[in-house]
């Protein structure tokens, strides 16, 4: 399949990318290309100008600083996935990037290509929901900061502007008492989510639980930040009944719809079972 | 439609080409490089017969553009064989069989070269995760894992 013409351009620095994106408003960016070249090749979009951000230096690492893991736009799924402080503090992301399509895809596809997409049935967005990340925007006026609740509006819609680039991903630095899980079934790698489940939890010196973040992808049409369920574990000791009891509201706060992939009805209880399995992994991971 | 004038490294070798914007990289090698070992099996992304390394790294070319690779390092399944030997992994998918109709063993061999340079002693585990990026319709992947670590034998041998 063969993509329709348009033009391309290269920019090797962000303010060149930001004035190309405000001069031709329908213009794309492109980062990995792993979700957009495959729409341009089935003809479900059109663009005028490509611009290649992959010639941008400085848009790929991740480390901690200042309370906050920062994660460039253009770090790979791959990178994530080998890197030794991710998978020795950050499980949930650990988790998350092993499940992404499949290695051949990884080595092209970035986080931030994954976050802008905002297809609810990607994997970052839940994850970056149950950690209360930050989106760092760049744009003609400086970097703008976007909390990650505020980001997904819609359906493959975002909070960014048309001339802003999303430059960084922040995540509360991991301390101690902090577990993590990513819960995902998939039919066969490189398949898209049935269901999946993010959480990202918190234990204090005393057992409670202090903090709590759920995530569910490809159960609506935005990644879903399933709020009540969180608010119930947040003061418990993450007994069983409490990680039922959350189960459950997560459950309630999916909006699957039936499709090849599975009935409504199926979905929702595939929510809750991994829910039960993520948080019981959190809080062992939590625990050590 | 812009068009770009793109310099590449494939297999060692310099090459210059102006190529449309949305030429696809798979494109290029087969059609304008007349590189047709490299396969296109679903076009969409799923199979890996297209699969090539990009500055060291396994990548689907049919979801890459050639410019893109602008600047690039590329290797495809014509430049395993050095001075008429074969390459260790395309050794092993002879010596175990690891092929039948053929179709996705360039994308196997190479996403099999990336895996072991990342990880020279894989365990069977690794190297079925290492390739789940490719199907093959053809084998039942048994004897591609042997293949694999036959090479991954003959690789560390070698070093
Ligand atoms: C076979 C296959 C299986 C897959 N399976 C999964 C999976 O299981 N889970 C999953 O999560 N994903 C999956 N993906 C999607 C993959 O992870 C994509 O690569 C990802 O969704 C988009 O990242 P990208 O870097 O390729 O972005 P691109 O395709 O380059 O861009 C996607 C969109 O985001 C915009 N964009 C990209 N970067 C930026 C930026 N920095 N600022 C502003 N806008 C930007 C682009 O303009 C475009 O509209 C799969 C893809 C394939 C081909
Ligand atoms: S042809 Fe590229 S992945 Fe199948
Ligand atoms: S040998 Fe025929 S597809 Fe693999």
């Amino acid at each position: 399949m063969i993509p329709p013409e348009f033009d391309y351009v290269a920019p090797t620095t962000l303010q060149e990318a930001i004035a190309v994106l405000e001069q031709k408003p329908d213009a794309k960016i492109l980062a990995g290309g792993h979700s957009l070249i495959p729409l341009l090749k089935f003809r479900l979009a059109s663009v005028n100008t490509l611009v290649d951000i992959n010639r941008i230096d400085g848009l790929s690492y991740i480390r901690e600083e200042g309370g906050w893991l920062k994660i460039g736009a253009m770090t790979r799924e791959a990178d994530l996935e080998h890197d030794p402080l991710i998978g020795q503090k950050y499980p949930l992301l650990a988790d998350a990037a092993r499940t992404i399509a499949d290695p051949l895809v990884r080595n092209m596809a970035t986080v931030g290509g994954n976050l802008a997409h905002a297809d609810p049935a990607n994997d970052h967005p839940a994850v970056m929901l149950a950690y209360g990340a930050v989106i760092v925007a760049a744009g003609p006026n400086g970097l703008r900061e976007i909390p990650i609740t505020q980001f997904f509006t819609d359906l493959f819609t975002t909070a960014l502007a048309p001339n802003e680039i999303l430059s960084e991903i922040r995540i509360p630095a991991h301390k101690a008492g902090n577990g993590g899980c990513y819960q995902k079934l998939e039919r066969k790698v490189g398949d898209y989510a049935t269901a999946a489940v993010a959480v990202q939890i918190h234990i204090g010196a005393n057992g409670v639980c202090d903090t709590a973040g759920i995530g569910l992808t490809n159960v609506g049409p935005t990644p879903i930040k399933a709020a009540a369920a969180e608010q119930t574990l947040v003061g418990s000791k993450l007994d069983d009944a409490a990680i039922k009891r959350a189960a459950q509201l997560a459950a309630d706060a999916a909006q699957p719809q039936s499709d090849y992939r599975g009935t409504e009805e199926y979905k929702r209880a595939l929510v809750k079972t991994l829910t039960v399995r993520a948080l019981r992994k959190a809080l062992e991971r939590a625990r050590n | 439609m812009s068009t770009h004038k793109i310099t590449v490294t494939v297999n060692g070798q310099l090459r210059q080409a102006e190529v449309p914007a949305r030429l696809l990289l798979v494109h290029f090698i087969r059609e304008t490089l007349g590189l047709t070992g490299t396969h296109i099996g679903c076009d969409t992304t799923s199979c890996g017969a297209c699969t090539v390394l990009l500055n060291g790294r396994a990548v689907k070319s049919c979801t890459v553009l050639a410019v893109q690779a602008n600047g690039s390092e590329i290797t495809t399944v014509e430049g395993l064989a050095q001075n008429g030997k074969l390459h260790p992994i395309q050794e092993g998918f002879h010596m175990e069989h690891g092929l039948q109709c053929g179709f996705c063993t360039p994308g196997m061999m190479l996403s099999a070269i990336a895996l072991l340079k990342q990880n020279p002693y894989p365990t069977e585990d690794d190297i079925r995760w290492g390739l789940s990026g490719n199907l093959c319709r053809c084998t039942g992947y048994v004897n591609i894992v042997r293949a694999v670590q036959y090479a991954a034998e003959k690789l560390r041998i070698e070093n």
